[in-house]
Formats: structure tokens, C-alpha cells, sequence
């Protein structure tokens, strides 16, 4: 095992970045001419940094298994991006936001990254606004705040609840002005399917076009990643079906790290499981818990009448429902973090409270906000005691502009109007802390091999605060990157062209054809969903909300049964050139049942519970904080980052110690 | 419920394509349209036939890669939802249910349900962004007041995925909707201001160019578009064009 250095600069935490940045080398203008990069996906991270290394003037050859850029997954993200600009005076600042990430994390990040980020969170605004992203805005024109999990102040800003959609489009423009320039070269519709190294150092991917089957070469003098998160190990996530985890993995098994697999989200409001035949879940935004409330019945009497269809839970009256966020966080209430919300939602239908068919639900109600809004509407509106008709019409109205698209989303999806009936939620997994580990420059333990966005572990911990992705992932594509990767080609000027025809090429090509070629001639008995569904049932039931020794021994010999059963058995219909999805699943859940047990290993190393890792053995026996996730910093304030050596369970841990200076580490306590 | 599925099957760009039938049984109600596409496909995968090709990603109605013509209406026949978001419900046991590819000479087939839509790419790159480098130099998000109407409206015409179903649904494949809501989003804001008229008359000539045809007012965009984009936007884009041509 060997230690990690993350290559953080020294000085004051606070002057870190200022004084990197002036003392990194710089290229000229004219050598950047010279130089190529390549970025992998191209959502906001991926699109970001793309944009602006164009910009900078380096040649820049971006790839999207879409049909274009804008379709990236960043765009589902609804509910907003926090910065620290304080324009709500309520007492914000970059430090606060430092401080809650850390603390929201679990204080299981780099606190230098952290603080990094909660500098340059303000500029990002900025940024998109000179793009014309257009964010609401109050009746004075002024940029309009709400709040968001974990934090005591309103620093997120939204574009309705297609925050994500605003910001992908603003990256996507700034994409657009330098593909019309012939800075970016685009490449819609392919799928990076290896990096490859010359004398160590990452100087091209292997790519296969997903419209004609060919293989292609390309070579720049740095790669980097930014193909998100790996959620769709659990079969069911709200990503989208083709995100993945195969470039992510790629580079793992070409010597990059990989950290933290097993700190993954499992976002407290999504709408539950229908049926087997599910193919995906749908996350109600995060910013839903700003107005509504969370409850269950009290009494198991109702839970049945609910269930079997006897009684409609408007009947219920406030001391019949168990608010119990709100019983047990009195400080944060609906507002806990994720992590602690989703914990909380499967404790109360574990024990047998949870209000659908499948005992997997808890109810939203924005009964009291509606009420709320209505009151002050009238007021407003000079009406002297409305009726309550009128009130409900009134604060509707208001949540509907509020929330419009998600509550028409919800009643497309369940057929039930969630201004009447409360909306019915459960977690799902919905985005990974884990990811490629990464130095304080975002390259990879490979030179000249970069990784951002959520495909990276650095900045969020054991557990993201919402509204904190998009923020990391324009971060590291317009703000950090552009930097970082600019010190690293200073060295590359004198390099010139990378040729494609040489001896390191030709094995990664052949590597990736010969897999291809075993997909298309398997001719096994089962499909590609039938492997990614048994494994997908393993992770959520061994490797989900909670974890414990047993289980996760079991689910490492599990998942690789069920990957030697797909080396033997999968199938694969239609050739390899041409368009052919399931050859393109096959690729993809090859490499999600190596993972997967490489995450189930992690969990078992981290005897500890921090964020959304929760451990059955780690839990607060008494106090005030009984039954709570119990962290253990004397044994595990370290990133666990593991190396390639073939079979995932034979993988090597090294250790990257956390330091924290300017935080004192202190239980999370929302209550 | 039990139906029948006439599909469009075309290998590749060259191939002439023709409809298939396809019989699927024991469908939810509960189930997405593309879920039930699932089902189909995972039947054909077991016996050993080639699965139907489509687009689709999110399943949550944004990213707007799914582009099915379903019964004769792009994204079938739900209002304001695309094709991952309609479900089951809308149809009854014994219905036929006839799917083609959103067909337009811009869009062309690369294989069965698949359609090429770079032409909307292209008219992007023409003029839908604004100039500004990324630098942490740009002026202060609250520099100028944006007025809460125009942002809304904004944000309204912002809100287009690109999906292409205004094309699909048009009798002249026209793209004014699509390119009529991104010279929206610009006009209306300040930032965009600068360049409006370089911006509305190289994404005109650029929509010209790839072939989409021309606006008769007919609203059937209006109707299918997923995200209701609304025709206003096609005459702001008329009134920008109009104020372009007159400063030449």
C-alpha cells in the first residue's frame, strides 16, 4: 500500500488557488495551435471544459454517445446550482459554502478542492448569465434564490425545474460558437471504448462510431474524461439507459485509480417502483422539500385502510400523520440532507409504515404550503376572509409556478393529480460521490489523463448537497480545468503531431475488436437485461441504503457468478458493423459487473457509516444521537483509491490521508 | 392488454425500409410507451430476431432523444409529453398501433426508428450562442436588471429539447418552431440583444439550407410539441427577421 499525493499546494487554504494559479506555466497562443485534446462527454463538465479550451485556442476533439451534446444527462438536473454570492444578505459566503460541503459530506473530501470550488461558484453564475441562461428572476429583475438540503441559507439559483436543461444549453452554445469556428471537432454518436498510453502518458482513445460500427483512432496530447457517474450498476437509477460507467473503467483498468466506489446517493424523492418491467426512476427535484412535507401514518391501522384502497390519506387528520423528519430533525425538519432523508424514509416503511402496495412509499404534501401561499395572496390581493376554495386556488397558483413541470411529470408518470392526493416518493440511487481519483490538478494517476465531473470523487465526500453537481461539474470544465491542464502542455510544445499508426495503438484497437467480436459470435442463451437486472437486484438489496458484513461478502461472490454466467451466456443479436444497441449494452454491463464488485469490496473495507455509506455495524448506541450513522475518523479520514490488478476483488487499496485545517471534524447533527 | 404493433423496419440509410407486424401480450397500463418497446424487443432478442432500433435516453421527457411517430402524431397521442413519458393508458386492449420514424427530408433514416438530426446541429453553430469567452471576468449576474416577464418568456422558448417533433408534425417540414424559440431566448434578453441581427439571419439561411420547408401558419407544431412551445415564438422570429433585413 502506498500513500497518495494529491499534489495540493501549500500556503493558507484560502490563498491556495489564487497563488497556484499564478505561478503555474502557461502556453502561448501560438503553441496552443499545436496542441490537441480530447474530452469525453460532454454534459457540463465535459461541454464546459471543451468550450473553453477551444477558447484558449488548443484543438479540441470532443465525443457523445448521443446524437448531440445537448442531450448529455446534466440536462435532467431540475432543481439549481448553489453559489455563494449572498445577494439574499442572509449571511452567506464562499467559506459557508465551503463549510457546508465538507460537513454535508461528511467531511470525507479535500478540503483544498472544496474550498476551490466555493470560490469559483460565484463567477459561474456570472458566467451564465453573460451567456443568456435564463434563471428566474424576482418582480425587480434581480436573480431570484431558494433553498436547498443541508444549508441554513438560500444560495441556489434555477432556471424553473430544468436547471440542468438551462445550463447543458448554455455549454452547448459556447460548443456551438467553436464547432461553427473549427476549434471543437465533434463526434456525435461515438463511444470511447479505451485510452491509450504511449511511454505512460495518455495520448489517445480508441473510439467506435455507433452509426457505421467503425473502430476509429484518435490522438491528442491529453485525454479527459467526463462521462459522469456509474448509478446504473443498480440497473435501476435515474440516470438515463446509456449512462455509463465503460470510459470510467477503461482507464481503471489502464492503471487510473479509482476511489470511494462505494459512496454512492440514494436520493430521498423519487417516484416508486411500478413493476418489474421498470426500466428507469424518476427523481422529483430536491427543491419539492422547500414546500412540502414528508409524513406517514401513525397508526398501522390507517397504513392498511391506505393500502387496500379504504381510505384516501386526505382524510387523515395532522395528528393522525407522523411528520417524522420533522419529529426527528426539529433544526433542518424536511430539509435534512439526502442521505439522512432517504435513511429515514426506509426506516419508516421497514417498519412496516410505508403507503403503497409495495410498502415502498411516503407521502409529499404540499397541503400546508398551498394553504400558505393562498393566504398570503389573498392578502396581497386585498380579498377579506376567502373562502377556502378560493385560498386553495390562490396557492396553487403559486406552486404550480413554482414547481409546474414536476407535478405535470408526477401525473403523467403515476396518474394522480399531486395538487389533490399527496405525491407518493422512495429513494433511488441517483448519483455517485465515488468515481476516477484525482489530484488537486484533476489528472488521474496516468499523465496527461484528466477526469471531471461526476466521473471524478474529489469534491463532494461521502454525500453531495443538492444543487452542488452542476456547480462541481461547470467548475472543473470552465474554471479549474482550463488552468490545470494548461501547466501540464506547457511541457508538450515541442511535441508535435501524435501518430495514430504506431505499435500502442494497434493493441488497444485490437483489444477493443476482439471483445466485440466475442459480443457479436457468442450466440449465448440470455439477453444483456437479464444479466444487468440480476446484478442490478444484488447491488440495491446488498450494496443499497444499508450495508453490513455479511451481505457485502455475498454480494461480491454473487455479482461474479453472475459475471462468468455473462461471459458464458450473453447474447448479442445483429453485426458489429452497424448500428447495434445491444452490442453497445453488452460493452457497457461488461464493465458494470466488474465494478460492481469492486463498490461491494469498498463497503466492506469502510467499517465505518459516513454520508450515504451507512453501515449496520457503525450506528450511535445512545444519547441524543441514538441510532444515527456513526463515523470513525480515527480509522477511516482516508480516501480509498484502489488499483488494477485484474479480478476486481484482487484490487490494491492505497490510502490518500485527509487533512483537515480549517474545519474541525464534528458529527453532523441536523437535529 | 394484447396489440398489434405495425413497425417501421429499414436497415440502414440505403435500405428501402417497410412496415412489420408484431404482436406483443400481458401489457401494463402502468407501463411507459417505451417500456413496452422493451418487452418487444426483449421477445425478438429470445427468438434470435433483430431487436427494433430507437432513440431514447433520459426516459424522463427532457433530453429529447426519443422520436417516434405514433398512429400519425409525433410522440403519440398524450398532449405535452414525449414519447418516454406516454404510457400504456392511452391505449386499450386489441388497438393496432402503428410506429414510424419522424420523417422529414432533413431528418433521414439511419436505421429502423433512428433518425439523423444534425441538421438541427448545423443551425445552431449558425448563430444560436452568444459570443462571450469564459474569463471569471463577466460582469455581475444582477448587473442588468432583467425584467421577471421577459425572463419567464425567455425561460418559455428556452425550454424547446430539440426533439424535432414541430418537423415530424409540420405538412412542409418546417423548423420555425426550433429555430424560432432560440432566436426567442436571445431576443428577449439583453445579453443576446448585440447580435440578434447576425444571429435570426444566419440561422435563417442556414434552416433554408438544409432543406426544412417553409411556415403556412398551420399550428400542428404548436399541438405536438412536447414542451409547448408556443407559435408566438415563430413571430417574434418573423418581426427579428423583418427588423434584420430593413438595417441590411
Amino acid at each position: 500500500m502506498a500513500t497518495l499525493d494529491s499534489k495540493t499546494p501549500k500556503g493558507p487554504l484560502k490563498d491556495k488557488w489564487t497563488s497556484y494559479k499564478n505561478k503555474i506555466d502557461l502556453v502561448n497562443p501560438a503553441n496552443k495551435r499545436n496542441i490537441d485534446v480530447i474530452v469525453v462527454g460532454t454534459g457540463l463538465a465535459g461541454g464546459s471544459a471543451a468550450a473553453t479550451l477551444a477558447e484558449l485556442g488548443y484543438n479540441v476533439k470532443a465525443f457523445a454517445y448521443q446524437d448531440s451534446p445537448r442531450r448529455a444527462h446534466s440536462i435532467a438536473a431540475q432543481g439549481g446550482i448553489n453559489a455563494a454570492k449572498n445577494y439574499q444578505g442572509d449571511g452567506d459566503s464562499s467559506y459557508r459554502l465551503f463549510y457546508d460541503t465538507v460537513k454535508g459530506g461528511d467531511y470525507r473530501s479535500r478540503e483544498a478542492n472544496v474550498h476551490r470550488l466555493a470560490e469559483v461558484s460565484a463567477n459561474i453564475i456570472d458566467q451564465c448569465v453573460a451567456q443568456g441562461v435564463p434563471f428566474a428572476r424576482d418582480y425587480g429583475g434581480m436573480l431570484d434564490n431558494r433553498s436547498f438540503g443541508g444549508v441554513l441559507v438560500s444560495r441556489t439559483f434555477y432556471a424553473k425545474g430544468q436547471t440542468g436543461q438551462q445550463l447543458l444549453l448554455g455549454a452547448y452554445s459556447a460548443m456551438n460558437r467553436q464547432i461553427a469556428r473549427g476549434k471543437i471537432e465533434m463526434f456525435n454518436r461515438h463511444e470511447m471504448l479505451d485510452v491509450v498510453k504511449v511511454d505512460g502518458k495518455a495520448r489517445g482513445i480508441i473510439a467506435r462510431n455507433l452509426i457505421t460500427g467503425e473502430i476509429e483512432r484518435h490522438s491528442a496530447h491529453a485525454v479527459v474524461i467526463a462521462t459522469g457517474g456509474y448509478g446504473n450498476v443498480y440497473f435501476l437509477s435515474t440516470n438515463a439507459m446509456g449512462s455509463n460507467a465503460t470510459a470510467a473503467w477503461k482507464i481503471h483498468k489502464k492503471g487510473a485509480h479509482f476511489a470511494n466506489p462505494c459512496y454512492t446517493q440514494i436520493h430521498p424523492t423519487c417516484i416508486p417502483r411500478s413493476g418489474d418491467y421498470q426500466s428507469k426512476l424518476t427523481l422529483m427535484s430536491e427543491s419539492l422539500r422547500n414546500d412540502g412535507r414528508i409524513w406517514v401514518p401513525k397508526n398501522m391501522e390507517d397504513v392498511m385502510a391506505i393500502r387496500e384502497g379504504r381510505k384516501s390519506p386526505t382524510e387523515l387528520t395532522e395528528e393522525e400523520r407522523d411528520y417524522y423528519l420533522e419529529r426527528r430533525y426539529p433544526a433542518f425538519g424536511n430539509l435534512v440532507p439526502r442521505d439522512v432523508a432517504s435513511r429515514a424514509a426506509k426506516e419508516r416503511c421497514d417498519a412496516g409504515y410505508g403507503v403503497n402496495k409495495t410498502g415502498e412509499a411516503v407521502y409529499l404534501d404540499f397541503k400546508s404550503a398551498i394553504a400558505r401561499y393562498g393566504n398570503e395572496q389573498a392578502k396581497l390581493k386585498g380579498i377579506n376572509n376567502p373562502s377556502e376554495d378560493k385560498v386553495y386556488e390562490l396557492g396553487q397558483a403559486i406552486i404550480e409556478e413554482k414547481y409546474g413541470n414536476l407535478f405535470q411529470m408526477y401525473n403523467k408518470i403515476v396518474d394522480e393529480d399531486p395538487y389533490k392526493t399527496p405525491m407518493m416518493i422512495y429513494p433511488a440511487t441517483h448519483y455517485t460521490m465515488g468515481g476516477v481519483w484525482v489530484d488537486y490538478n484533476l489528472m488521474t494517476t496516468v499523465e496527461g489523463l484528466y477526469c471531471i465531473g461526476e466521473a471524478n470523487f474529489s469534491d463532494h465526500g461521502a454525500n453531495r448537497l443538492g444543487a452542488s453537481a452542476l456547480m462541481q461539474g461547470l467548475a472543473d470544465g470552465y474554471f479549474v480545468l482550463p488552468y490545470t491542464i494548461g501547466h501540464y502542455l506547457s511541457k508538450d510544445i515541442r511535441t508535435g503531431k501524435i501518430p495514430t499508426d504506431t505499435k500502442e495503438f494497434d493493441e488497444a484497437e485490437k483489444e477493443v475488436t476482439e471483445r466485440i467480436n466475442f459480443f457479436v459470435n457468442n450466440n449465448g442463451s440470455k439477453s444483456v437485461d437479464y444479466f444487468h437486472k440480476k446484478l442490478g437486484k444484488i447491488m440495491w438489496e446488498k450494496v443499497g441504503m444499508a450495508r453490513n458484513e455479511k451481505g457485502l461478502k455475498e454480494a461480491m461472490a454473487e455479482i461474479k457468478a453472475v459475471r462468468e454466467d455473462f461471459w458464458k451466456e450473453v447474447k448479442v443479436p445483429g453485426t458489429a458493423d452497424e448500428m447495434n444497441p445491444e452490442l453497445e449494452k453488452a460493452g457497457r454491463v461488461a464493465d458494470f459487473l466488474e465494478l460492481g464488485e469492486l463498490f461491494a469490496k469498498d463497503a466492506l473495507n469502510r467499517n465505518e457509516s459516513c454520508g450515504g455509506h451507512f453501515r449496520e455495524e457503525s450506528v450511535e448506541l445512545d444519547g441524543l444521537q441514538k441510532g444515527e450513522a456513526k463515523r470513525d475518523d480515527v480509522n477511516y479520514a482516508y480516501v480509498a483509491a484502489w488499483e488494477y490488478k485484474g479480478e476486481p476483488a484482487d484490487a490494491v487499496l492505497h490510502k490518500e490521508q485527509l487533512e483537515f485545517n480549517d474545519i474541525e471534524l464534528k458529527q453532523r447533527s441536523y437535529k | 392488454m394484447n396489440l398489434t404493433l405495425k413497425i417501421w423496419r429499414q436497415k440502414d440509410a440505403n435500405d428501402k425500409g417497410q412496415m412489420v407486424d408484431y404482436n406483443v401480450t400481458d401489457i401494463s397500463e402502468h407501463m411507459s410507451f417505451l417500456e413496452m418497446m422493451d418487452v418487444l424487443n426483449e421477445q425478438l432478442i429470445n427468438t434470435g430476431d433483430e431487436p427494433v432500433a430507437f432513440d431514447h435516453d433520459c426516459r424522463e421527457g427532457i433530453c429529447g432523444m426519443c422520436s417516434m411517430y405514433i398512429n400519425g402524431e409525433a410522440h403519440g397521442p398524450d398532449r405535452n409529453v414525449t414519447t418516454c413519458q406516454l404510457h400504456m393508458r392511452m391505449f386499450k386492449d386489441g388497438d393496432t398501433i402503428t410506429i414510424e420514424p419522424f420523417r422529414a427530408t432533413a431528418f433521414p433514416v439511419i436505421k429502423d426508428l433512428v433518425v439523423d438530426r444534425t441538421s438541427f446541429e448545423r443551425i445552431q453553430q449558425a448563430g444560436g450562442f452568444i459570443s462571450v469567452n469564459t474569463s471569471g471576468n463577466t460582469q455581475d449576474g444582477n448587473a442588468i436588471p432583467i425584467p421577471k416577464k421577459d425572463a419567464d418568456d425567455a425561460m418559455d422558448a428556452a425550454t424547446c429539447i430539440g426533439c424535432g417533433a414541430c418537423v415530424a408534425s409540420c405538412k412542409n417540414s418546417s423548423a420555425m418552431l426550433f429555430v424560432g424559440a432560440k432566436v426567442s431566448q436571445y431576443a428577449l434578453l439583453p445579453q443576446g440583444r448585440v447580435e440578434a441581427t447576425e444571429r435570426v439571419q444566419n440561422m435563417v439561411a442556414q434552416m433554408d439550407l438544409e432543406g426544412f420547408g417553409n411556415c403556412t401558419n398551420t399550428g400542428a407544431c404548436e399541438i405536438e410539441c412536447p414542451k409547448g412551445i408556443s407559435l408566438e415564438n415563430i413571430a417574434r422570429m418573423n418581426t427579428e427577421f423583418m427588423k434584420a433585413s430593413l438595417k441590411g
